[in-house]
Parts: C-alpha cells; structure tokens; sequence
C-alpha cells in the first residue's frame, strides 16, 4: 500500500482479497450432527437402561393389556407388559414383560408371579386400588441362585408375598374343613399367623401351610397340637352349656388353633415342620389314640337308627366307632344277621388295655384278639343301646353281662368277632308290644256298650229319684226339723219339765243318801233288822228309810 | 416457458425483501439494494445445503419425537406415558376419530408430508430438472404454508400441562418427546426457509 502519487492503472491494481466467508452458512450441519448425536446417546441411554425381558404364562390374561399393565415388586413399578400372546398349544398366555435394569437381580429361578385382581375374601379384601387402575403382575422375589427368565405365574397370590420372618409349618389332615388361604393362625385366642397354602396330595389327604409369624413361631413346640378352630362348639354338659369359638373371623372364615400338647413327648428337641392337624380341641388335646383295630358283631335284629360313626363304648367309654352296617346271611338258619364293622383304638382304654395285654406298646392283632378273649370269657358283650329315646339313634355298647350264656371265641378270626346279645330297647319293645296287645285284646266295646246300658239305668233311677222320692224327704225333714224344735222347747231349762225333773232328782239323791245311810247302819248293826234301832249307841237313820230305798 | 428469460440472461438480480429488480451492473461491492439497503444476492447462497442440514436435522428429530412419550398423565386411573402415536390410538379407540384424524393430520402427516416435498424439491433443484416447476413452486409455497400448523402438538401438549394439575386426581407434565417434536418443527421450518425458491426456474447455464 504505497501512497503514491501517480495512480496506477486499472491493471496495476491488485486484486482485492476478497474474503468469501463461505464457512459460516456451513456451521448449519452442526445442527443435524447434534440432531444426530442427541438421538444416538438416547438410544445408547434406552439401551444401558433396557433391563431384561421375561415371559410369564398364565392360565389366563384377563385384564392384562399390552403397554399398560405394569409389574410390580413391593408395591414398585419395576416393569412393563411388553406383550400378551397365547402359547403354542394355546393352553397358557404367555406375558412379556421387560423390566428395568435394577430388577434383573430380582428374577430368580424361584421368583414367583400372579396378577393381582380384587379379591374378596371373607378373612380380607385385596388389590382395591386395581378396580381402578387395572390388573398388574405382582412379583415376590425367591431365594434361589439360579437366574431365570422364563416363568409360570401363580394364578393365586401368595398369602405373604413380602411377608415377615417366621415359621412356616405343615399340617397334615383328613380334611381341611372350612380352611381357606389367609385363614387366622391362633395362639390362645391371639392371631399370630396365617394359612398360606392348601394341598390335596395324592394320597387323598390334605396339607395346610401355615405361617406362624416371627415373635410367636417360639410357640411352636413339639409337644404342640394344631386343630381346626372352625366353627363355634357348642357343648352342653353336666357344668351347662359352654360355648367356644376363637374369633368371629374364625367363625366365619376358619382358623387354626393350636396350644401345647399334654406334656408326655418332650424328647424331640427339634421342631418338626410337620404336625396333625386335628379336627376340634378335645380330639388334639385327647392322647393318643394309636392304631385302630378293626372288629365285627353280628347282631340278629334289626339295626334300624344305628349309623355309621356311631360311638362304640366300653363301660361306657368311647373306644370307636361304627364303619359299617352291612346286611349278612346266615346259612345255617336262613337268617339275616347285621353285620357290624367297627374300628377301636384300644389304647383309649387306657392302662386297662397295657396291664389286661401286658405287651406295653406293642400293638397288634394277635394282642388285641387275645385281650378280647380275655375279656369275653369274662362276660364282654356287644349290645346295640338306644343313645336317645329321642332320636332313636343307637350305639353299640361293650359290657359285661354276666348272666349272659358263654359263647365260644375264635381268637383267629379277622377281623376279631364279637360276641353279641341283643339290645335292651329291644326286650323293652316286646314287653311295649306285649302290652299293648293285651290292651287291644280287651273288649272294650262291649265294656263301653254295657257301661253305656248302665248310665241309661242310672240316669232313669236318679230321675225318679229326682220327681218322687226328693219332695217326699223334703216334707219329711220340714216335719223333723218341727219336731226338733219341740224337742228344744221342752228340754228348755225354764221349762217345766226341766224344773219337774231337777227337782226329783234331788229328792231321788236325798233319798239314795238315806238309803246308804240305813245300809252303812244294817252293816255295822245287822242285828237292827231283827231289833230294831238302839237310838243313843249309834247315829244313824230310822230303818224306814233303808227299807224305802231297798227295793 | 422457454420462452421467459432468466433474470441471469438480463442482468437482473432480485432484492428478496422488497422485490425490486435491480441491475447487476449497478450494484455495488457490497451489493446493497438502492431500495431497502438490504443485500442482494442473486441466489441464496448455499440454499440447497442449508435446506438439506436443516432437513436431515429434522428428520433425525422425528425419530425421538415419536418414540419418546410426549406427555405423562397420572390420576386415579394410573400412570401413564403417552406418545403422539399412541395418544392417536387412543382417541381413535375411544371413538373420537375426528380428534385422531385431526392429530395424525398435524403431527404426524404433515411433518412427513415436509419432509418428502422438500426432499423432492432438493432433489429435483440438484439435477436442474424443469420438471413440473410451476407446481413446484405451489408445493413450496404450501410447506412454507402449513409450517406455522405443525406446532399443534407442542401447544396441546404446552396448555394441557398448565391447566391439569389437580394433584390426586390427575396431573400432566410434558415429556421429553414434545421438545423433540418441537425441534422437528423448527428445523422444517427452517429447512423451508432456507430454500431458495428460484432455483426451481434455473437452467444449466
């Protein structure tokens, strides 16, 4: 840039550098790299986030919707139903659900699944706030090691699904009654658990699992008996009537109960997991019964009101019961004997039973068939007594009856055979009948037909009676009531006679007074008859007097 | 139309802002408008690629837009996060279709609608094509047109947000999904207004 003072020519010029500043209007790719790299670290960020995908099946989907049920784990949305599809044998729907990351150490092989609907039980109501806001997966973790990604939901949720610490038991019944999941666990009337499963296994029998909770699972001994607190029991006994029942819940609901055991096993001292349940108090606390045994009575009469379960008591303890009536046949008199099946369980007897076998413990038929021996040679008789004139039910007593005849016993028979004689009500039925047709013997129509003659003749006789012969008495009884009256006035004291009369009286008593006089003289003086009165010797009366009065 | 001349051939350049032809010879080094002082240029310089940044850009954009949910709704009914697509669904299912038809129209029709006819535009501008130009010019003018529309999403989004917050019963936040879906927006709108139109008309010189 010289400053000269010729100016150069249009050619001499230099060009001006013009400056293109062409690389600003290219910043704008800056915005679709940003785009770019926004949307690349998203997808980067979904991806780290993305947790993993399982798949529940269910026996059914119902309210499970794509994109909108959610999977939860304590109450925690850790998940969503990614989709719902049937499976390949269309028998199960099977549920994808991706959860996020921090669920993953979650699944578990033995983490379990359910839908949570409202359910309405009678112990308790759930999963409310799903009638509004639709189903969702609830998810309780397990204690395996094992990861799985692959799951069959429960179609029932788990009574604890986050449950406390505690204990949990099996308890082995016949039946479970009314016992149903969620069903109160009681301690003396205190609730401290729950029925958390069912079981039918396939013996037949039935398992319950309760849980006992943390602080009151140290009740739980070995000695402890559970029983079904079902119901109210109502007993009326000597002491009145007695009325318990656990709660109303349980009433309701069913519950369990169980307490400690008489005290005689202590020996185990660890806990089982394994206890009976018992069907009320009385049988669990009751100790116990050991094996039943099996006998037969063959009874020649009708059983009629006898049912299966009746009691079967022995001096009048409860020692069995009734398991079947069937009808027999007896060749050799054509006749139709009922054959009675029942179970006993000897050790109800008690020490009677361990001294009469003395085998202690041991149990078998071979004993029992030899104590029954025992006892029938002594007199023991089965016999159908009625348990209520009421009723009319029967049960089967085991006495004995000494004046019955003997009876041969075959300790070989099984099951063992007792010997019977029939029952009392039944002896007392024929006297009943006898009497009764005795009574209907009587005939008494012809009674009534002459007692009805009679009447008529008493009914005519007393009419008579009434016309003739009632004025006639009438008249006769106003005549006598005259003549009493007369009878008054005369016996009057004012009157004359009464006068007359007292005054004769005295004199006849003057009179009598002379008369002992002259006898009391003629005594001392016999001699006065003959000579007379010595008048100064001796007091006395003129003998007039005496000879007036002896006559 | 062959018969028109191009402004090129006259010498003519155009102000974009007030519209006054002006002759390029008289025009200074700094290519003033004698007019409007504004500056002339005789195209827009580096139209077609700022419209293909902005447009790529956009595109990039819509693919969030529309994976991410847009609004989250939560109430006695639940939780729920909801995209523009599935919110679509829903008024659909519901019965509304008009509604639906209506949102599918702004927020997911038009935007693609953009896309394609600026794509064609850029495309055709490229290879000098005299395809059709006056009906391209129509299309433009409608993309620069229906711009302003494609914000309905974002100010549904924007007022329902503001006005249900009733706590328990329910509330609406806006999700990160309409911020893209705004930028979707803006970068066609940009990307429409970076193009220069008369390209359309030029020939190969």
């Amino acid at each position: 840039m010289s400053a000269a003072p010729t100016p150069p020519s249009a050619e001499e010029l230099p060009t001006p550098a013009v400056q293109n500043r062409r690389w600003i209007p290219r910043l704008v790719w800056v915005v679709p790299i940003a785009a770019a790299v926004i949307g690349i670290s998203l997808l980067i960020k979904d991806w780290e986030n993305a947790g993993p995908q399982i798949t529940i099946s269910f026996l059914s989907g119902e309210g499970v919707q794509v994109g909108k049920t959610l999977v939860k784990y304590r109450d925690v949305t850790v998940g969503q139903v990614s989709a719902v599809v049937l499976s390949a044998d269309h028998q199960t729907v099977v549920v994808t659900a991706n959860l996020s990351k921090d669920a993953a150490g979650l699944l578990k092989e033995d983490t379990q699944f359910w839908i949570v609907r409202p359910r309405f039980g009678v112990g308790s109501v759930s999963g409310l706030d799903t009638l509004l806001s639709g189903v969702y997966i609830g998810m309780k973790t397990g204690i395996a090691t094992r990861h799985e990604h692959e799951f069959v939901g429960l179609e029932n949720p788990p009574a604890l699904a986050h449950g406390p610490h505690g204990r949990e038991l099996q308890l082995h019944a016949a039946r479970v009654g009314s016992l149903s999941i969620g069903s109160p666990v009681y301690f003396r009337q205190f609730q401290v658990g729950r029925v958390i499963d069912e079981n039918l296994l396939p013996d037949g029998s039935t398992r319950v699992t309760a849980f006992v909770e943390a602080p009151y699972d140290g009740f739980v001994k070995p000695v402890t008996r559970f029983w079904n607190a079902s119901g109210i029991d109502v007993k009326l006994g000597a002491d009145g009537l007695k009325v318990q029942t656990e709660s109303l819940a349980a009433v309701i609901a069913g519950g369990l109960a169980f307490d400690d055991g008489p005290t005689e096993v202590v020996s185990a001292a660890v806990i089982p997991n394994d206890f009976t349940l018992y069907k009320n108090e009385t049988e669990a606390m009751a100790p116990p019964d050991g094996e039943p045994h099996y006998v037969r009575m063959r009874f020649a009469q009708a059983l009629r009101g006898l049912d299966v379960g009746a009691p079967v008591e022995f001096v009048g303890v409860n020692i069995g019961s009734v398991i079947a009536v069937d009808l027999g046949y007896e060749r050799r008199d054509k006749s139709f004997p009922v054959v009675v099946t029942a179970k006993l369980y000897p050790r109800r007897m008690g020490d009677a039973y361990e001294i009469l076998t003395a085998q202690g413990k041991t149990e078998s038929e071979e004993t029992l068939a030899a104590f029954v021996g025992t006892l029938v040679q002594r007199g023991l008789r089965a016999q159908p007594r009625s348990a209520s004139l009421l009723t009319g039910k029967l049960y089967i007593a085991l006495d004995f009856l000494r004046t019955s005849p003997r009876v041969a016993f075959d300790a070989s028979d099984r099951p063992v055979e007792l010997p019977t004689v029939n029952g009392s009500f039944q002896e007392l039925e024929a006297n009943i009948g006898r009497l009764v047709k005795k009574v209907n013997d009587l005939p008494l129509e012809q009674i009534a037909a002459d007692l009805h003659t009679d009447l008529t003749d008493l009914h005519e006789t007393l009419s008579e009676l009434h016309g003739r012969v009632l004025p006639s008495a009438v008249d006769t009884l106003s005549a006598l009531r005259g003549m009493l009256d007369s009878a008054n006035r005369t016996l009057d004291v004012e009157s004359p006679l009464q006068r007359g009369l007292t005054e004769t009286l005295l004199e006849a008593r003057s009179t009598l007074q002379a008369v002992r006089e002259l006898a009391d003289y003629i005594d001392r003086h016999p001699d006065a008859l003959l000579r007379g009165r010595r008048p100064q010797k001796m007091p006395g009366r003129p003998a007039a007097s005496s000879s007036e009065a002896k006559p | 139309m062959t018969a028109l001349r191009q402004s090129y051939e006259l010498g003519l350049s155009l102000c974009r802002t007030c519209g006054l032809a002006v002759s390029r010879a008289s025009l200074g080094i700094d290519r003033r408008c004698p007019r409007c002082q504004s500056r002339i240029e005789h195209r827009t310089p580096f139209s077609a690629e700022m419209t293909l940044a902005w447009l790529i850009a956009g595109i990039v954009f819509y693919i969030p837009a529309n994976l991410l949910p847009v609004i989250h709704t939560s109430g006695l009914l639940g939780e729920e996060d909801s995209t523009i697509l599935h919110g679509i669904l829903e008024f659909w299912r519901s019965g509304d279709w008009d509604i639906a038809l209506l949102i599918f129209t702004a927020s997911v029709a038009v935007p693609f609608t953009k896309f394609i006819a600026i794509g064609l535009l850029l495309l055709t501008v490229r290879k000098n094509s005299r395809w059709e130009q006056h009906q391209r010019t129509v299309l433009y003018r409608i993309v620069e047109f229906i711009g302003y529309w494609s914000m309905l999403d974002v100010i549904v989004v924007a007022l329902t947000s503001a006005l249900m917050q009733f706590q328990v019963l329910g509330t609406a936040e806006p999700r990160a999904g309409i911020a893209f879906f705004c930028a979707v927006v803006v970068a066609t709108m940009l990307s429409a207004l970076s193009f220069d139109p008369r390209l359309i008309w030029d020939r190969p010189a």
